[in-house]
């Protein structure tokens, strides 16, 4: 059965419904699905719990499933860049689960992994914990956080092949690995698609059993705070 | 003369010592990394996923899969690695970064740490704040001692809501250096012409030693 797909919109076929969970890669613009996203938008697609460590900007990212408003929850650890994001929060109409990142990570990455829960030093004392079992390990308090599991996982990755087997590229892997593990499928874009093979065998970081579905398109790679130095 | 944003970052590279693997927050912190001393073999961890990073590159080194922690285009170093968020965190939540220097709302008398959410204000998110709090070996707070009203920032107990409980090693303010300890905050070092009075009077926590 053959992964390769032409395009963002084929190779979401069959695989969004409304109310659906959505794991996305991505560290604010860095890494991001850019060609899934915008599908997802045009697929009209609604009420979506998305997780992803943030909501992209008003006009790009994550931000494009805000503007017709097609996401009800967002698992996130930051949302400072989207103002449009920030007015649905205040109107009511989009809820907002925060979880520390290294939480968010660790949730995806257990849940890819078959693990349901872990025990976590993180947000003990503070609101994040409430709620929530804890418990005493050698004399230190730990809150109990959850695996994620979600129905789709779509992530970007600098090279692929038509096994799925992915490797992303400097600080643009971030999220990607743990959401491509944690989707009950999990669509990966690619800036190419290489034949099987002739990717580096020792440096495939996510393992073409985790991708069942895969394209090449191109990609905007915005970038949100350019910084430089004198030449 | 209560120290300038620049003073404050060169007091904090007082912290580092050699062979530290270090991560540092958004604002003031950052400004750490400009006074590292020169003999020092010092890694920087950004918490999207790299170690070793490295200064902003010039307009034809810029790379947008090359980012640091507040989204700011960075480059990498001999040493730099790559890795995922949750191998980031791994790195952090299990005690294997030396220090980290972070900016703050406030900081009480026992620790506790402010910095990522005021009520009924636009809430952002505490990014890697709370997991960096619970797992750096040492936490430094750097920020000012006083709020833009005038009020302490050094509190009996922290009114807004927290971002870790008893993690706070050591603060460093505009006005000195003050050290989390059984029954309050130690003066450690004041800022040149300082006086204790001043910082007494600027001091909501208790004071000891």
């Amino acid at each position: 059965m053959g992964k390769v797909y032409q395009d963002a919109a084929s190779a979401l076929d069959g695989l969004l419904f409304d109310g659906m969970s959505v794991a996305a890669g991505g560290f604010g613009l860095c890494g991001i699905p850019e060609n899934l996203i915008q599908a997802i938008k045009d697929s009209g697609v609604k009420n979506m719990t998305i997780a992803s460590n943030n909501a992209g900007v008003g006009d790009f990212g994550l931000g494009l499933l805000l503007q017709d408003k097609q996401v009800a929850k967002m698992i996130s650890s930051y949302v400072g860049e989207n103002d449009l994001f920030m007015q649905q929060y205040l109107a009511g109409e989009l809820e907002i689960e925060f979880n520390p990142q290294g939480t968010l990570a660790e949730r995806l990455r257990a849940g890819g992994a078959g693990i349901p829960g872990f025990y976590t030093a993180t947000g003990v004392g503070t609101q994040i914990a409430e709620g929530k079992e804890t418990k005493e390990f050698d004399g230190k308090t730990y809150v109990l956080e959850r695996g994620l599991r979600m129905d789709l996982a779509i992530v970007k990755a600098w090279k692929g092949d038509a096994q799925g087997n992915l490797t992303y590229r400097k600080t643009a892997m971030n999220f990607n690995p743990e959401c491509a593990t944690a989707g009950k499928v999990t669509v990966a874009e690619v800036e190419e698609i290489v034949p099987v093979g002739t990717l580096d065998k020792m440096s495939i970081h996510t393992p073409g059993v985790y991708v069942q579905r895969i394209f090449q398109g191109d990609h905007e790679k915005r970038i949100e705070q350019r910084t430089t130095r004198a030449a | 003369m209560p120290w300038d944003r620049n003073q404050m970052a060169e007091r904090a590279a007082a912290e580092l010592e050699d062979g530290f693997y270090v991560n540092l927050g958004i604002g003031i912190p950052t400004l750490v990394s400009n006074y590292v001393p020169a003999d020092y073999d010092i890694t920087l961890q950004s918490e999207n996923g790299m170690l070793g990073m490295g200064p902003f590159p010039t307009d034809d080194e810029v790379d947008a899969d090359l980012i640091n922690a507040g989204k700011q285009t960075v480059t990498e170093l001999d040493r730099t690695s790559y890795f995922s968020s949750s191998t980031s965190f791994a790195m952090i939540r299990g005690g294997h970064i030396n220090l980290s220097i972070l900016g703050a709302m406030e900081v009480s008398e026992t620790g506790d740490l402010a910095n990522w959410m005021i009520p009924g204000r636009l809430v952002k998110g505490m990014g890697g704040a709370m997991d960096l709090v619970a797992g750096v070996q040492r936490i430094v707070v750097l920020m000012d001692h006083a709020n833009k009203a005038g009020e302490s920032k050094l509190l009996k107990k922290c009114s807004l809501p927290l971002t870790g409980q008893a993690v706070v090693d050591r603060i460093i303010t505009n006005l000195g250096v003050f050290d989390v300890v059984e029954g309050g905050l130690k003066v450690v070092e004041l800022a040149p012409e300082v006086t204790m009075d001043e910082v007494r009077e600027k001091t909501e926590a208790a004071l000891v030693g």
